[in-house]
């Protein structure tokens, strides 16, 4: 690697190690909340839920995290605002993990609900306005971003609502409810597959270099809705009537069914994620590198592979050191999230954040799956959900964005002070 | 550690719900054996009998008040949170007047005149099978949160309703006709004691009328 700046190296190491942190905080945390709606309704074993959080969230980042990353990258923050001091935008990017960093150690050590999403574009908007002046940021691209932390929960809420509504209506009233899920679950498993794929291929292909066309992309969608569904209906056929659990409760082996389907939506739930989330712990790297790389800050560099896989890395790290115990004692306590609701919500979720990764909006994963979550109760799915923590919920990011920021202007000055 | 899901998660009612019925059901079902053992005059049977109910009775309070604790006006529930709180209610008077049947008994020394005892047991035998047909409903409850309170479901817990409130009219039937057979002994027995009698008449039937009365509130629950 060549250097334009002086202390070029260093910024890319600190980039590194920053970043690494902060994706490992999100492993730790967001994913394995993700996972543990899946070991909660015992879909999936803990080992399972690793595994598959793993795979598709790693997927994610680096088939579908491009766009995000480049709108925390040079989306929030003008770049021919600071075309001649290129040290400031490294030193502001720097700021803004550690503070996002810091700001999320603490609220997990809390138990706040904060999202890292708020709490980076909250760093990078503090960095920017105080340290380089409130004209460096395109303050419509930040009003759409706030606007798209409203919306998605909204839209993640009504799919949900109304994949529940066609769960009951299909299978839950009917007379014969297992028959009826053996026959429509694997049309679920075909829209999970479809939907991601789809907006993965049209949205997400062109970073790693692959470009399809429209016919192309649906077939090529189509193909993975099927053959997906059709490793679902093989996985379904084998599920045996468990006559003593059925006497107890007569949906026993439905939920079966369903927790077969909650397998693919988690893993869906876990690309979209990473195809989200990444971002907020590579972006900044992103820009520290490319910036420190060329000693100008550019509005045109793509997001290199490596930066994308250190991301990835860094949450299934996250994930296999922390996260597991995060996954075991949420699942514990969710248990009666079972798996017709759960997939609702997951399925709902997943889909409102890939169309959101593919327009480039860094979104909250946590708030639009408590969306999600709240649609299939309008939908009378879920036996008790207390609102007091749902406003709990959203009111957070109304703390974590001023938090966000004064920690990053902090670090902003102080890192200016030691290199400048 | 925290977690947003498992918080805003409530704790589902249902179970506790059904826990709850459960106990003061046995509560009930160990009445027939006290009046067979007070008529018996095995008074240190009756005892301990008497004893088992006020612990069932106890821990059917302490689950009680878990329920309501656990219930804040913050919830979003399909059911009206009202509607929940109703049914616990109803559910353990059935705890609470078995409790109090039995007490009388002990305390009394009540027995039932060997005239009337036969068909006595049998009316307390099937006012226990109304409290039963109670329990056999509310344990539907979540079938009928899986279903949404819609669908193919409520018609089973309508069923199971149906057959309790059929059993609740036997049991008035049979409550009169005791009535009216004490009536006619008036003259023979100490009116204290016929006192008495009416009282513990009136009680038992009373157990199947808060069967009865759990059934309407799962009604409730159905049609909204």
């Amino acid at each position: 690697m060549e250097f334009e700046l002086t202390y070029g190296l260093t910024y890319v190491i600190l980039a590194g190690v920053f970043g690494g942190f902060m994706a490992w905080g999100i492993g730790a945390n967001d994913v394995a909340n993700a996972m543990a709606t899946s070991v909660g309704s015992k879909a999936i074993t803990i080992k399972q839920a690793i595994i598959i959080a793993a795979i598709f969230e790693f997927a994610g980042a680096v088939l579908a995290g491009g766009e995000v990353t480049s709108t925390i990258r040079k989306g929030i923050i003008d770049a021919d605002s600071i075309a001649g001091n290129p040290e400031l935008l490294i030193f502001g990017m720097l700021a803004s993990l550690l503070a996002a960093g810091c700001w999320l150690l603490l609220a997990s050590k809390k138990g706040w609900p904060v999202s890292t999403t708020h709490s980076i574009v909250g760093a990078v908007v503090g960095f920017a306005a105080v340290g380089i002046g409130t004209e460096a940021i395109k303050w419509s691209k930040v009003g759409d971003i706030v606007m798209s932390w409203i919306i998605t929960p909204v839209i993640a809420g009504f799919l949900a609502f109304l994949i529940f509504q066609t769960v009951h209506h299909l299978i839950l009233k009917q007379k014969n409810p297992l028959d009826m899920a053996k026959r429509y679950v694997p049309v679920y498993m075909f829209i999970t597959a479809f939907v991601l794929t789809l907006v993965t291929i049209k949205k997400g292909l062109k970073h790693v270099g692959l470009e399809l066309t429209d016919p192309q992309a649906y077939t090529y969608a189509a193909l993975s809705g099927v053959v997906v569904s059709l490793i679902g209906a093989f996985f379904i056929s084998r599920i045996k009537v468990d006559k003593k659990k059925e006497k107890d409760f007569h949906f026993y082996t439905v939920e079966k069914v369903f927790a077969v389907l909650m397998v693919i939506t988690a893993s869906g739930l876990a690309f979209a994620h990473g195809s989200n989330d990444v971002a907020n712990a590579i972006g900044p790297v992103a820009a520290i590198v490319s910036t420190a790389q060329t000693g100008i800050v550019s509005a045109k560099a793509g997001v290199q592979t490596w930066i994308l896989l250190l991301g990835g890395i860094g949450i299934v790290i996250g994930l296999a050191t922390y996260g597991i115990r995060v996954i075991r004692t949420v699942g514990q306590k969710i248990t009666h999230l079972t798996p017709s609701r759960g997939f609702a919500a997951e399925l709902a979720a997943s889909v409102t954040i890939v169309v959101a990764s593919g327009t480039g909006m860094p979104i909250s994963t946590t708030q639009t799956l408590v969306g999600a979550v709240l649609g299939v109760g309008m939908a009378r799915g879920i036996s008790a959900i207390d609102l007091k923590v749902v406003r709990n919920i959203f009111a957070s990011w109304v703390i974590t964005i001023p938090a966000g920021a004064s920690l990053s202007i902090v670090f902003f000055f102080i890192l200016k002070a030691i290199f400048g | 550690m925290g977690s947003f899901l498992s918080d805003m998660l409530g704790r589902s009612p249902v179970e506790p719900l059904q826990d709850h019925i459960k106990t003061a059901y046995q509560a009930a079902t160990l009445l027939p054996d006290m009046f067979k053992a007070a008529n018996l005059n095995d008074w240190v049977k009756v005892d301990e009998i008497c004893e088992q109910i006020k612990q069932l009775e106890n821990e059917a309070d302490d689950m009680k008040n878990d329920i309501r604790a656990n219930l804040p006006k913050s919830l979003f529930m399909p059911v009206p949170r009202q509607d929940l709180l109703e049914l616990v209610l109803v559910q353990d008077k059935v705890a609470n007047l078995s409790k109090q049947i039995s007490s009388m008994v002990k305390v009394r020394k009540l027995q039932v005149p060997a005239s009337l005892y036969e068909q006595f047991i049998e009316f307390v035998e099937r006012c226990v099978d109304a409290a039963k047909k109670a329990k056999q409903s509310v344990n539907e409850l979540d079938e009928l949160y899986e279903t949404g309170f819609r669908g193919a479901e409520v018609k089973v817990v309508e069923k199971l309703i149906a057959k309790l409130d059929k059993i609740e009219t036997e049991t008035d039937g049979m409550q009169h006709s005791l009535q009216a057979k004490v009536f006619s002994m008036e003259n023979d027995l100490p009116p204290v004691e016929v006192m008495f009698l009416y009282k513990l008449i009136d009680m038992t039937g009373d157990v199947a009328d808060q069967a009865e009365r759990i059934g309407r509130r799962l009604e409730l629950l159905l049609a909204k």
